[in-house]
């Protein structure tokens, strides 16, 4: 219901009141904890969204400081050519297609439609590790090119948002395997196909701003330039 | 009617350690986390007495050193405003008030409930055994600003920081867990008949403050893990070249102010997360006592919504005098003042409550009316310091910690007391003693503004805020002194007559006279529960069904002076009107 | 009922307690005059609301108090009557954000006439800078400052050369000029503030704040730091003194200029040992100094320290006081250095010594594990192994002997060194020094120095 008629709307007034608005308990026990989670879920990707916005506003304030070097541009720049990093997003381009395909799969047999799932999560998880080990390998060739975290500001931007990105990863990771040991537990399939629903945004949802982190950590300078006067630096 | 299921863990909790340690009813855990935020508010009211002891009798204590004392100044405040306001209006009143009110059985989430206060508790064991480290608790203000929070010359820049950073980190992974509870069960989990305008104001003031916080706290964690990247990992976020001590550092090129940006763009909503659940409760004391619908109830609604939203534009008005663009003046100053008109109109909404209304003397009346007195000061003064021209004398001194002190200390705390005089029958199915609770009133009101009138002259004086002592000060006459030794006085009068209060709490928990159900005759849901105090599931076999707003009191036509929000008309209408 | 009387005797008290008390702001001192009728404004503007708002709280309190014979009223809103209430408060807003506006517009824009002075702050002291002949500040960099160049300008620039230098608490400004402070700080965040200027600002490390106003008043004012800086946030002080424009460009005829400074830089340490030939009957000829008659080490210590001590003592700016019975011994011997140069010879000799190992007294009992509990206050100036740092202007206190450094505590604390206007850390020590609440405090962090290894 449309929350501006709701906030106009006078509630000493019986008549005025649209009880079609408050929740219905009478409904199935399982539908409100999906929407619950689902409403949870959306809460949760605001606060995370504040948080990569608020690094990269002030990622980009920085970018005009003068001691900060883009990590790409010239060609014997770490990025110009960010190869591994192309490779950690296929990888996990490729865990949010699986996962999704585990999520949506239907089968005649029961039993197949649950052998198609679990291999597609196993395959969500294995994708899922290969990013994260991509990504440590990245840190990794980094610092020993002389990258390190505590030199230039750039870098420790990198790092900065790579791991907390990575750390969201891995918090998925752990609440997917919850669903599925839940799933394992109590064999409520719409339960289940609910609680997957979630994990394929959210997977989606990371694959995007990784997408988005990409593109900014391995923008040139006259890029950071541009999107900083936009914002008013 | 179909048979309702509850919504929480539908078994019974039995044996001691499921129903009192690990237990997932909200009301177990909103008294959790109650306990333990009036605990560490306490630890952090001995640590003001202390400071006042050395402002107002200086040389005199020779435990209290300049290091320490910085040191009792940044626990006091963030304990106070964090660990101990938010948690105890949030993680308290939220918990045990928002399912009861919206006729729920608990929280949408029971064991994510239950991890937030666990991994609160954990916050606050880590904040605690900062005073056990080497070098003891940071001494940088509660507001933490580098480059001096994390450089030699400033208390607990080695470890005693560490431990903060870390401890807010962990204090805002269970206040977002607890905060995704909160909203999520005030959209999904009301009762038929519940819409949100028929929501009392307290929920309204706690669904608005936990989305600030939601959205405010990220800004905090970033501030945070920047600061302990600047520290642990030598990066240069926030550190310039510097000198530390006389000695060059590594770092390069880092922006202090930034952690200002940060930090005030959580810090200044962080201050209506506590003053908007603050205003919503005393909203429904005031209603109740003065047995009168709430006046301009939209108009109250839509005060808070914009206050929620304004508080996000306003942040800078803390940092008119840090060196940033003096530009942003003029935009801070006007949002700033822009943000005291809906907070004014919700002031004289609780004035035209009390206009024409028939109001008892109830403790929990008398701590409102203490709350509409004092905030209204606190407000007041607020607009001397938003005014980015008038802020430049007084900022940094006595005058903005008098003003935060009514506006944070004095007022919620008001409203702290009087919520709990009123709900506490319902928590404990007793009352608190009366004579005790007047006596309480009294001595913390009158106190308080004791306390801080004067205290706002010495920041019109010039008198500067953190300092240790003031030395022989040309410009601050003698009598400053003796201003500040009474000041002290009033401030541990007020500190021991809260033993009053804590004295009430236990002694009426045994021996408090027994309350019948209901005993404000309230109209809100969570009085209308079948057993009073209410048990695990709160609602029996049915859950209730609404048919009207919060505030039907003294409705002409009505059969009594208050009308339950699940009572139909049939049943509430006298017999010539159409009832029953 | 009752508290209906409350609240009425709190308004009146509140009213009569603004009316009557003696701590308001100090006299006003410079051009900003508009900010106190902004101020005026503000008060009137809110002093009206406070007394309407409670007068009518009181008032409804007192007549709608229970009566079981009425009923309250039932009106869930009244729109007219709260829009009224938005107008009127808006109008009240506007009335104190207006002229706050245009008055925070001055403040912005600095006038094109006004004097760049630049104030250098750090922990936990002042210093300034001015532009000097060419009106232009040379450029300075962190990396550059070491105890040659406390500022650290660019030798290279050109600009920097005639920058004048005061290396010392103290400010001076000539009389309705108006004046563009700019702030830069070496190491944290501070603040300067003159209460009597109205306006302050924060210096931030990295970067360039400023303030500016016109000074209107004859007088010697003080400069307070206030953001919180560290433990002795509270002792850094300075001095403004506004004064004429001759007795002004008297005082700036004093000051060196950058080029002077790194003139003065190589000294005559043979010349300086010359000189101190008629010192070492009381102070030893290896600056061992003399326990039996009071006569400190000298080896080893902070030339910056000796320096300024021996300027101070040839401008009976310390030792001046009957009560200091050896810093007045002093004087003579100190006006025996013919000129600044003699000085620093002396000084850089003295600091040239190899360290002296002094036998610990055994007079003074002292508990030295409280002792190290106090010694943390000091330790940020005076170094963790008390061995004393230029830049903090703090003195060598490891070596020496406890006897003296008792007395000069002492002193501190009785005012008897210190206390003149012109010992520029001399404040700092005396509210350091009040740290110490009895004798055996002052045994007890003396003892816990005496276990510290001097330190070349």
């Amino acid at each position: 219901m449309n929350i501006i008629r709701q906030l106009l709307s006078k509630p000493w007034l019986s008549d005025d009141a649209d009880i079609t608005d408050s929740y219905n308990q009478t409904q199935c026990l399982r539908v409100v904890q999906t929407q619950s989670t689902k409403t949870a879920l959306v809460f949760f990707l605001m606060v995370v969204t504040v948080v990569f916005f608020l690094i990269s506003i002030t990622f980009l304030s920085r970018s005009q400081y003068p001691d900060f070097t883009a990590l790409a541009g010239p060609p014997w720049l770490p990025f110009s050519n960010p190869i591994t990093l192309w490779v950690n997003s296929a990888f996990l381009l490729l865990a949010s297609i699986v996962i999704r395909f585990a999520a949506t799969s239907k089968a005649s047999n029961e039993s197949v439609a649950n052998t198609r799932m679990v291999l597609a999560l196993c395959l969500t998880g294995l994708f899922s590790c290969l990013f994260l080990i991509g990504q440590l390998l990245v840190w990794q060739q980094l610092t020993a090119s002389g990258f390190a975290v505590n030199g230039n500001p750039a870098n420790s931007y990198f790092y900065l948002f790579t791991g907390i990105h990575g750390l969201h990863l891995a918090g998925g990771f752990i609440a997917l395997i919850r669903v599925v040991i839940s799933f394992v537990k109590h064999a409520d399939n719409e339960r289940l196909s609910a609680n997957l629903g979630l994990c394929v945004w959210y997977w989606h949802y990371l694959f995007i701003v990784w997408m988005l982190l990409f593109a900014l950590l391995t923008a040139t300078p006259a890029t950071y330039k541009t999107i900083a006067l936009l914002c008013g630096f | 009617m179909k048979e309702i299921q509850p919504i929480a863990d539908d078994h019974q909790p039995s044996g001691f350690f499921a129903k009192y340690v690990w237990s997932l009813d909200h009301k177990v855990i909103a008294i959790q986390y109650s306990v333990t935020a009036i605990f560490v508010g306490l630890i952090a009211l001995v640590l003001s007495a202390l400071m006042r002891l050395q402002l107002g009798f200086p040389d005199h204590f020779s435990f209290i050193d300049p290091s320490s004392y910085l040191q009792y100044v940044t626990m006091h405040g963030i304990i106070m405003v964090i660990y101990l306001l938010t948690a105890l209006l949030l993680g308290g009143f939220g918990n045990y008030l928002i399912p009861l009110m919206i006729g729920a059985r608990d929280m949408v989430f029971p064991y994510l409930n239950m991890l937030s206060f666990w991994t609160y508790l954990v916050s606050v064991i880590v904040l605690i055994a900062s005073f056990f480290v080497t070098g003891g608790p940071t001494g940088a203000g509660w507001t933490l600003y580098p480059p001096q929070a994390i450089l030699q010359g400033t208390p607990g820049a080695d470890n005693g920081i560490l431990l903060m950073l870390l401890s807010l980190a962990i204090f805002i992974i269970a206040f977002t867990m607890g905060g995704l509870n909160y909203v999520t069960t005030i959209l999904q989990a009301r009762t038929r008949g519940m819409t949100l305008m028929r929501m009392p104001l307290t929920l309204w003031g706690i669904f608005i403050a936990t989305i600030l916080g939601l959205l405010a706290f990220p800004a905090l964690l970033v501030s945070a893990i920047m600061m302990l990247f600047d520290k642990l990992l030598g990066t240069s976020f926030f550190m310039p070249a510097i000198l530390s001590l006389g000695e060059n550092l590594d770092y390069t090129g880092g922006s202090p102010i930034l952690f200002q940006h940060l930090f005030w763009f959580f810090g200044h909503p962080e201050v209506y997360i506590v003053a908007l659940p603050a205003f919503g409760m005393v909203s429904d004391v005031i209603a109740t006592h003065a047995r009168k619908n709430i006046f301009g109830y939209r108009m109250m609604v839509w005060a808070i919504v914009a206050i929620g939203g304004l508080s996000f534009v306003v942040w800078a008005h803390h940092m008119y005098v840090s060196g940033m663009n003096p530009y942003f003046g003029f935009f801070f100053a006007t949002t700033t003042l822009i943000i005291a008109v809906p907070t004014a109109l919700k002031v004289y909404n609780w004035l035209l409550t009390l206009w024409r209304g028939n109001i008892h003397f109830t403790v929990p009346m008398f701590f409102a009316i203490g709350f509409i007195f004092t905030f209204t000061h606190g407000g007041l003064t607020g607009l001397f310091l938003g005014n980015v021209v008038v802020d430049l004398p007084l900022s940094d001194t006595f005058f903005v910690v008098a003003h935060f002190h009514m506006v944070m200390g004095v007022s919620p705390i008001m409203v702290l007391f009087a919520a709990i005089y009123h709900w506490f029958p319902l928590v404990t199915g007793r009352m608190l003693h009366t004579g005790l609770g007047k006596l309480h009133f009294w001595v913390t009101f009158l106190g308080t503004y004791a306390i801080y009138l004067p205290m706002h002259y010495l920041g019109f004086l010039g008198v500067p805020r953190r300092y240790f002592a003031l030395g022989d000060t040309a410009f601050i006459p003698d009598s400053t002194q003796t201003l500040n030794a009474g000041i002290t006085v009033a401030a541990l009068i007020v500190g021991v007559g809260q033993l009053i209060f804590i004295f009430n709490l236990i002694w009426s928990l045994r021996r408090g006279k027994v309350a019948v159900a209901n005993p404000w005759q309230a109209t809100s849901l969570e009085w209308q529960t079948p057993q009073c105090p209410p048990v695990h599931g709160n609602w029996g076999d049915n859950v209730p069904v609404v048919y009207r707003w919060a505030y039907d009191y003294s409705v002409p036509g009505h059969k009594t002076d208050f009308t339950p929000q699940n009572k139909t008309d049939a049943e509430s209408l006298l017999p010539d009107k159409g009832g029953l | 009922m009752v508290i209906a009387v409350v609240i009425l005797l709190l308004v009146i008290s509140s009213l009569l307690f603004h009316f009557l008390s003696p701590w308001w702001f100090t006299p006003i001192a410079s051009n900003w005059t508009a900010i106190d009728q902004t101020i005026n404004i503000t008060f009137w503007v809110t002093g009206t609301v406070f007394v309407a708002v409670n007068l009518f709280l009181a008032y409804v309190v007192y007549r709608y108090r229970h009566n079981k014979n009425r009923k309250a009223d039932y009106e869930p809103e009244n729109h007219k009557l709260e829009g009224w209430l938005t107008v009127l408060t808006s109008i009240g807003i506007i009335a104190m954000l207006t002229p706050g506006l245009f008055v925070w517009a001055d403040f912005v824009d600095v006038p094109a006439d006004a004097n760049e002075v630049e104030v250098v702050g750090q922990q936990w002291h002042w210093s300034f800078r001015l532009p000097g002949d060419d009106g232009q500040l040379g450029r300075t960099a962190i990396a550059l400052i070491n105890l040659n160049n406390p500022f650290g300008i660019d030798p290279d620039d050109p600009h920097g050369q005639d920058d004048v230098l005061i290396n010392s608490n103290e400010l001076h400004l000539p009389i309705e000029r108006p004046v563009k402070v700019l702030l830069r700080s070496k190491d944290v965040l501070h603040n300067f503030t003159v209460p009597q200027f109205r306006v302050k600002m924060d210096l931030v490390p990295g970067t360039q704040s400023y303030l500016w106003f016109t000074p209107t008043l004859l007088g010697r004012y003080e400069i307070l730091c206030l953001e919180l800086c560290g433990i002795a946030h509270y002792t850094m002080r300075g001095h403004v003194v506004v004064e004429s424009e001759s007795d002004y460009q008297t005082w700036l005829n004093q000051q060196p200029t950058f080029k002077q400074s790194l003139a003065r830089i190589s000294r005559d340490i043979a010349a300086g040992q010359q000189s101190y030939t008629a010192c070492i009957a009381c102070h030893g000829v290896n600056g061992e100094g003399n326990r039996a008659i009071g006569a400190p080490v000298l080896a080893g210590q902070e030339s910056d320290y000796l320096n300024r001590q021996l300027n101070y003592f040839r401008s009976n700016i310390r030792g001046g006081s009957d009560d200091d019975i050896y810093g007045r011994q002093m004087l003579p011997f100190a006006a025996m250095l013919a000129d600044d140069a003699a000085v620093a010879n002396i000084s850089r000799y003295l600091h040239s010594l190899p360290l002296v190992t002094v036998t610990k007294s055994t007079e003074h009992r002292g508990n030295v594990s409280v002792g190290r509990e106090i010694y943390k206050n000091c330790a940020v100036c005076h170094g963790e192994f008390a061995q004393g740092h230029y830049a903090q202007k703090a003195p060598k206190l490891a070596g020496q002997y406890t006897g003296y450094l008792k007395r000069q505590l002492e002193n501190y604390q009785q005012g008897i060194r210190g206390k003149h206007p012109q010992d520029m850390y001399g404040s700092q020590m005396i509210l350091m020094s009040k740290l110490l609440q009895d004798e055996q405090a002052i045994d007890d962090v003396l003892a816990y120095i005496a276990t510290l290894q001097p330190v070349q």
